[in-house]
């Protein structure tokens, strides 16, 4: 196997080193590398025009596996990441067996280690079987390897648990991610409460049951000092108390995903589940809301919440169909057409959001082009125009909204660990 | 105007050009059925089928009907009959009912979008008979229909619909179909129940039904719908009925000549005294008489009947 490359004339964007300018990147055995060693042949890769940035880094995504692979496996599901740009993914705890113990983690590890095509790192429990009841073995699985901990979609009712996590994980100095979601307040609602489920006549799951939480976790990350991730933020009301507990200093943050700053509530009309997720689609008065707090800084991470559902699961009466879209191979391209090209951010900005600040909020050396450092290397074309088609993805599943949506913007080449893996000329290569 | 959709889904998406439509197909309908002989052959050798999913009485009985005394061949398949009991998807079982030519399939869910999910996928005719909290388009016809026949004309007329809102797909239709007609609509309820949100579909949000009452030309009283709602949304029926039940009292506030409706089934007692349900400006029975012409109406013109023939009840009388 050839071990080296050499990719000349790129525009290099390293947010983490401030670096932006055109030039050539080598990289050898794996690591970028200032020069060739004596006798080396590399691979040469002519990049003109295009942008060479860190592999980027999706913090919130569901591979399914283990338990639920119909819908995804961690082969498919990195090879869906691959094709995005990606070459490191977090994977969500809510598997089945959920990620509570050891034992899931070292089973995600390995399956990872044998199939997967980008690198994986799990998420552990919060609670015992996500039930919010008894803290799962934190230190445990920190010392397992995973990166942050979540009862995902199982959002921990209890503040008083919930308080305890955050007290417990400061030890550990790892993120509490949290899906903001307050049951009592959604009840059995499948999409935003507002004037579009008063005509369908679906029950509302309104923004106020996320914001309580997120003004529960400003108050108790400010009480404990541990640092609380919200999730797919989606309201108006979320980024105002993002913005003003983060203005007190208090040690929060937020993430965006494509589908809540370009598509609404109103794009139920045909009741397809396509479009339902978990939290909901909302208006474009929230859409205007995030991208303030995208572009002010209130809201830094920039994620998909790739959660893939089977064909048959999703073909259902909208009320009974699971919450849910694909993430990873349009969310580069959404959101360079809807934060880059639209002037919420610039180039850089977009990603370093995608790289280095998700690599730091883990505590990974990942997401940074600096001599020495794992070679997970993406190349964009960052005004490639393409037309989404869900016939052509690689994931499993194909509950995608944006199917025949026109987007500016994708990667072309994705690399990890010095080895390419997918190109989009060739698909994956590995 | 003729009829050109496939399926009847609901009556946001009408014109009111489609609604008149249908109310004066009704009307020739309505005419067989003060005959001796009482069905016509409109819908001979056409196959209809009544999926119902959520259970109804009314809705049902008088679906199999109409498609009978249209001469079709009719079948009535429920929740509890059929293989979805088995965990098949509604998109199987339908599937299998087109597989066996079906013309029309006459769908009550208790999901809403349940009919449309059908239209998309199917050929046949779908027909929502109520889709969770959706829509309730027959129903709606069924009440304008009344109400015109009674009052002569919709636009102009002040019709109040109390009670559960938020959970009623029968409201929605009739907010559509009343203010597509130019009526004028308010709606009368608890905040929980009627949400000021639903002044954005052109209609008068209210508290206060003893204020409402004198102005009223219609009162159509709905049930509170137990099976679809939380705990939490009023104190207790006796704080409903002393707020908004059309109590005998009550009822006395309202103009002479103004017509009690309910689309059923009634809680006498709670939103409906039984003075008033049985008394003389009430026109629930004369509601569900109106209610087999309009499906009969529907089915006509889903099967690519052509507009309001004159002709049509005596033609079909001949025939016969």
């Amino acid at each position: 196997m050839k071990n080296a490359l050499w990719i000349k004339n790129a525009r290099i964007i390293d947010p983490a080193n401030s670096v932006d300018a055109v030039m050539d990147l080598r990289v050898q055995d794996g690591k970028v590398v200032e020069t060739f060693s004596a006798s080396t042949t590399p691979n040469v890769i002519e990049a003109n025009g295009l942008v060479l940035a860190p592999g980027l880094i999706d913090i919130h995504v569901h591979l399914r596996e283990p338990g639920q692979s119909a819908k995804e496996t961690i082969r498919t599901g990195t090879e869906a990441a691959a094709a995005g740009g990606f070459t490191t993914v977090i994977a969500m705890p809510n598997t089945s067996p959920v990620a509570d113990g050891v034992d899931v983690i070292a089973w995600i590890q390995q399956r990872a280690r044998e199939t997967a095509v980008v690198n994986v790192l799990p998420t552990g429990c919060i609670s015992m079987d996500m039930k919010g009841e008894l803290l799962a073995p934190i230190g445990s699985l920190v010392k397992a390897g995973i990166v942050a901990i979540t009862d995902d979609g199982q959002c921990i009712q209890s503040n008083e648990l919930m308080r305890r996590a955050l007290e417990y994980a400061k030890m550990f100095d790892i993120p509490v991610f949290d899906h903001c979601q307050d049951f009592k307040l959604t009840a059995e609602g499948v999409m935003n409460e507002g004037y579009w489920s008063h005509v369908l006549g679906l029950k509302g799951w309104p923004a106020i049951a996320e914001e309580v939480i997120i003004a529960r976790n400003a108050l108790l990350a400010e009480l404990t000092g541990a640092h609380v991730h919200c999730q797919h933020v989606t309201s108006a009301g979320g980024v105002r108390i993002l913005r003003e507990a983060k203005e007190r200093g208090v040690s929060i943050s937020g993430e965006i995903c494509p589908h809540h700053i370009c598509l609404t509530d109103e794009m139920l009309q045909g009741y397809d589940t396509n479009f339902k997720m978990n939290p909901p689609l909302r208006t474009p008065r929230d859409i205007k809301a995030l991208l303030i707090g995208v572009a002010d800084g209130t809201i830094e991470y920039l994620a998909s919440d790739h959660a893939p559902h089977c064909n048959y699961e999703k073909e259902v009466e909208f009320d009974d169909a699971p919450f849910g879209i694909l993430g990873l191979e349009t969310e580069l391209g959404l959101f360079l057409t809807h934060l880059v090209h639209a002037g919420v951010i610039t180039l850089p900005d977009m990603i370093a959001r995608l790289t280095s600040k998700p690599a730091d909020l883990i505590k990974s050396r990942k997401g940074r082009l600096n001599v020495g450092a794992d070679a997970d290397i993406v190349l964009i074309d960052p005004q490639l125009k393409w037309k989404v088609d869900k016939s052509l993805m690689l994931s499993k599943s194909r509950n995608t909204p944006f199917d025949g949506m026109e987007l500016t913007g994708r990667a072309v080449m994705t690399i990890v660990g010095g080895r390419i893996v997918w190109t989009l000329q060739n698909g994956i290569v590995v | 105007m003729n009829w050109t959709r496939k399926d009847l889904v609901g009556i946001r998406e009408l014109s009111a050009e489609e609604i008149t439509l249908l109310l004066d197909t009704t009307a020739s309908f309505k005419s067989i059925l003060n005959r001796p002989i009482k069905k016509v052959p409109s819908l001979r050798g056409k196959t209809v089928v009544n999926l119902f999913i959520e259970p109804s009485t009314r809705t049902r009985i008088s679906f199999e009907l109409a498609a009978q005394r249209l001469s079709a061949d009719v079948i009535s398949v429920s929740k509890e009959s059929s293989s979805i009991k088995k965990g098949e998807t509604l998109k199987d079982t339908a599937l299998n009912l087109q597989a066996l030519n079906v013309d029309f399939i006459i769908l009550r869910h208790t999901a809403a979008g349940s009919a449309q999910f059908l239209a998309e996928r199917l050929k046949s005719s779908i027909i929502n008979a109520g889709d969770g909290s959706h829509e309730h388009p027959t129903q709606a016809l069924l009440d304008t229909f009344t109400l015109r026949e009674k009052l002569g004309s919709v636009a102009g007329k002040h019709v109040v619909i109390v009670g559960d809102i938020l959970y009623s797909r029968v409201a929605r239709s009739n907010i559509w179909a009343l203010t597509k007609l130019g009526a004028k609509v308010t709606l009368v309820g608890p905040s929980t129940l009627v949400p000021d949100m639903f002044k954005q579909m052109g209609v008068e949000v209210r508290r206060d039904l003893d204020a409402v009452l004198p102005e009223a030309d219609v009162v159509n009283l709905l049930r509170i719908q137990h099976e679809r709602q939380q705990k939490t949304m009023f104190p207790s029926l006796g704080e409903y009925v002393s707020l908004f039940g059309l109590t005998a009292s009550r009822f006395k506030k309202c103009k002479e000549n103004v017509l009690i409706m309910h689309p059923g089934p009634m809680n006498r007692g709670v939103e409906i005294a039984s003075e008033v349900a049985d008394g003389q400006n009430s026109v629930v029975l004369e509601q569900v008489t109106n209610g087999l012409a309009v499906r009969m109406a529907v089915l006509y013109l889903l099967s690519g009947g052509s507009s309001v023939e004159p002709s049509l009840a005596a033609a079909a009388g001949a025939e016969l």
